[in-house]
């Protein structure tokens, strides 16, 4: 077990430039590799992305692990999994984190599968304690009505997905550097049944995910008129909506504005919810919040005992008053 | 086309409650269905039948009751069901559940299309798909939101999710897809279908009947452990505004702009 060393955190790209999502896996890779006295590495795997191994180190990386090949321009899991199983397999780290992404879904249990060793999916807290170098993963399950400590004391590597937004992105430190290590990419490697036809936008970039307001329509909502007075309300502040599942499964928003276990996970600066009872999965989704508003007229709902500021009311009461007030200060500005 | 749909039977999210105390699920009460997304899955495994031919067999590992729920996928449109059941398969982690479940469609012979779920309610890894795509050494596409035949079923033309859209992907049989929600809408059980699951003989495999290893299976093959469960709690933080709501509504708006998340 001694021979399997070192933090790894599975890289992925954005328009632009590195996803966030791995950043806030390097913040914590990097506190995990500094308690095990060790050293993090990020495996990049795809076309062009060497580009963006030299900018790493400032975030933390000793070193970059690189896969460009043309073919692995779109993503697909054959080669994917291979080409990072392969890689661990011979240099033996003793952690694997990578993103909760439709990519790391994709992938990543493959590539333990591979390995014959364990993964736990979506966590929510990572520790390790240097005497025993277990990794303590902390996740929901039940749709986070339970939260469940899973470890993997006799496999190695240790491995985890965790989603974007859960960790905070550390701040770079210019100058530092991290060695970069060309990764060769063989044909049997490269093989695979699937191939990308053509790729669909659908959504403005960011969305939901990096919005710093988010302005959730509970059940309590209701269908028509105060769906309306959400999407005013998300024009006057530059929120996006929102929805818990009691929304999406009534049909009333699209499934994608969904937050919670079975949605998206965000961690916004301000999250408002109107009509949000605040059950557990939908909980687990947004209390990495700066600043919880809640809006419910039963003083006892659960989610007053999260938000920063609650009001006791009902929302077709409260909402046009708050959309007259933003509006009014709009137009007198 | 022979197409496997995996089922997994786990409590009813409507009758399930939770134990601070203990940190567990309460057990009495609780109903067992078929794991919601699976439905679609078996949906999806149907319409393909439908479309080009062939056979859907629905698998599920679980205790002996677990037999239910593939009678309810034959009512749903399943042509048979195999349940996988041995004390040993207990425990499993999502390593050991692919395991077992990769011997039981490699005896089904040669299979074209699997089918899951994209996760469990419960477990909600969403591991088991693609864990056992890679047993199987074949491509898995997850998650995806459409499936339509190409070539009279010789491949499959799916969606794929990505980050602010999607894929269109073309993929070669063997395969295993995972499904989401938005992919169909499952049907109701059939008269036909209920006569057919009532009379339905649902074989039994165990351990031994797959060839297993025992060290693989179950508790024994799984490298995960859970060490702890609890019911995660907060602290209140909360300040509640007082007031008519024009002075509730005033009040949240001065806090909002203090903390500059509101422009002033
Ligand atoms: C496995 C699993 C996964 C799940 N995943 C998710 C998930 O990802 N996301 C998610 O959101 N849910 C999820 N759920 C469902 C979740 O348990 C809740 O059922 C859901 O979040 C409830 O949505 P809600 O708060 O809108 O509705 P409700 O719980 O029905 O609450 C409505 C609230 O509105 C209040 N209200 C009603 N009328 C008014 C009014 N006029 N003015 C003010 N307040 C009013 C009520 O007091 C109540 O508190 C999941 C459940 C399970 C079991
Ligand atoms: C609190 C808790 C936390 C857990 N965390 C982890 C973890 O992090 N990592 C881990 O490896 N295991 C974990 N497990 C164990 C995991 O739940 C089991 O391995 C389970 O057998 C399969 O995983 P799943 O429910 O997550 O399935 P998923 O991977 O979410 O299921 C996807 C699909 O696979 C198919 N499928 C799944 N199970 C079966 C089955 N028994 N028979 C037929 N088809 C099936 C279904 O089509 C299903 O929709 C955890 C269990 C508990 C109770």
């Amino acid at each position: 077990m001694e021979q399997w060393q070192g933090i790894w955190v599975v890289g992925e790209t954005a328009p632009g430039g590195v996803a966030p999502v791995t950043l806030e896996l390097m913040s914590k890779g990097r506190l995990l590799a500094d308690k095990l006295g060790t050293d993090l590495s990020v495996v990049l795997i795809g076309h062009g992305v060497g580009a963006l191994a030299e900018g790493l180190g400032a975030h933390g990386a000793d070193r970059v692990y690189v896969a460009d090949h043309p073919e692995l321009a779109d993503f697909a899991d054959e080669p994917y999994a291979r080409i990072l199983a392969d890689l661990a397999a011979r240099e033996r780290p003793e952690v694997i984190l990578a993103g909760a992404t439709a990519t790391g879904r994709g992938f990543i249990p493959r590539v333990a599968t591979l390995l014959e060793t364990g993964l736990t999916a979506d966590c929510v807290d990572l520790d390790v304690d240097p005497a025993d170098r277990i990794l303590r993963q902390t996740r929901p399950a039940w749709g986070g009505n339970l939260m469940a400590t899973i470890v993997c004391p006799d496999r190695r590597p240790q491995m985890a997905t965790v989603r974007p937004n859960v960790f905070r992105a550390a701040k770079p430190e210019p100058g530092r550097r991290a060695e970069v290590v060309p990764v060769a990419v063989d044909e049997a490697q490269l093989r695979r049944g699937i191939e990308v036809l053509e790729h669909v936008e659908t959504e403005a970039s960011g969305g939901l995910r990096e919005a710093e307001i988010v302005v959730t329509a509970g059940r309590g909502v209701g269908p028509g008129e105060g769906l309306e007075l959400l999407r005013r309300l998300c024009e006057l502040v530059g929120g996006e909506l929102a929805a818990t599942r009691a929304v999406t499964d009534a049909g009333w928003l699209p499934h994608r504005c969904m937050i919670g276990q079975t949605g998206e996970t965000v961690a916004p600066r301000l999250y408002m919810g109107f009509g949000v009872s605040g059950a557990m999965p939908h909980v687990v989704g947004m209390q990495g919040a700066e600043i919880v508003v809640a809006v419910n007229k039963d003083p006892k709902a659960p989610i007053f005992d999260l938000a920063t500021y609650g009001i006791v009311g009902d929302v077709h009461e409260i909402l046009p008053v708050l959309v007259e007030r933003l509006r009014g200060r709009k137009d007198s500005a | 086309m022979k197409i496997v749909v995996c089922i997994k039977q786990v409590p009813d999210e409507k009758t399930v409650r939770f134990d601070p105390e203990k940190g567990t699920l309460i057990r009495e009460g609780t109903a067992a269905v078929i794991n919601p997304l699976d439905l679609h899955a078996l949906e999806a495994g149907v319409q393909l039948r439908e479309a080009v031919g062939g056979e859907v067999i629905a698998v599920s590992m679980g205790p002996p009751q677990a037999e239910e729920a593939l009678r309810e996928a034959i009512s749903r449109g399943a042509d048979r069901g195999v349940l996988l059941s041995d004390r040993a398969f207990a425990g499993a982690d999502t390593l050991a559940t692919t395991y077992a479940l990769h011997l039981a469609v490699g005896r089904l012979g040669p299979v074209d299309v699997v089918l899951c779920g994209r996760q469990t309610s419960d477990g909600d890894t969403a591991q088991v798909g693609p864990g056992l795509a890679a047993r199987m050494d074949v491509p898995c596409v997850a998650g995806v939101t459409r499936v339509e035949p190409v070539d009279g079923g010789a491949a499959l033309r799916v969606h794929r999710p990505r980050e602010g859209g999607y894929d269109v992907v073309q993929v070669r049989l063997p395969c295993v897809l995972t499904v989401a929600a938005e992919l169909n809408s499952p049907r109701v059980p059939s008269l036909k279908g209920k006569m057919a699951a009532k009379k339905a003989e649902i074989p039994v495999w165990t351990g031994a009947d797959l060839g297993a290893d025992p060290g693989r299976l179950g508790m024994a093959g799984s490298p995960t452990r859970v060490v702890e469960t609890f019911v995660p709690s907060f602290d209140a933080r909360r300040e509640m505004l007082e007031g008519s709501p024009e002075a509730q509504v005033e009040a949240l708006l001065e806090r909002l702009r203090a903390a500059g998340v509101l422009a002033r």
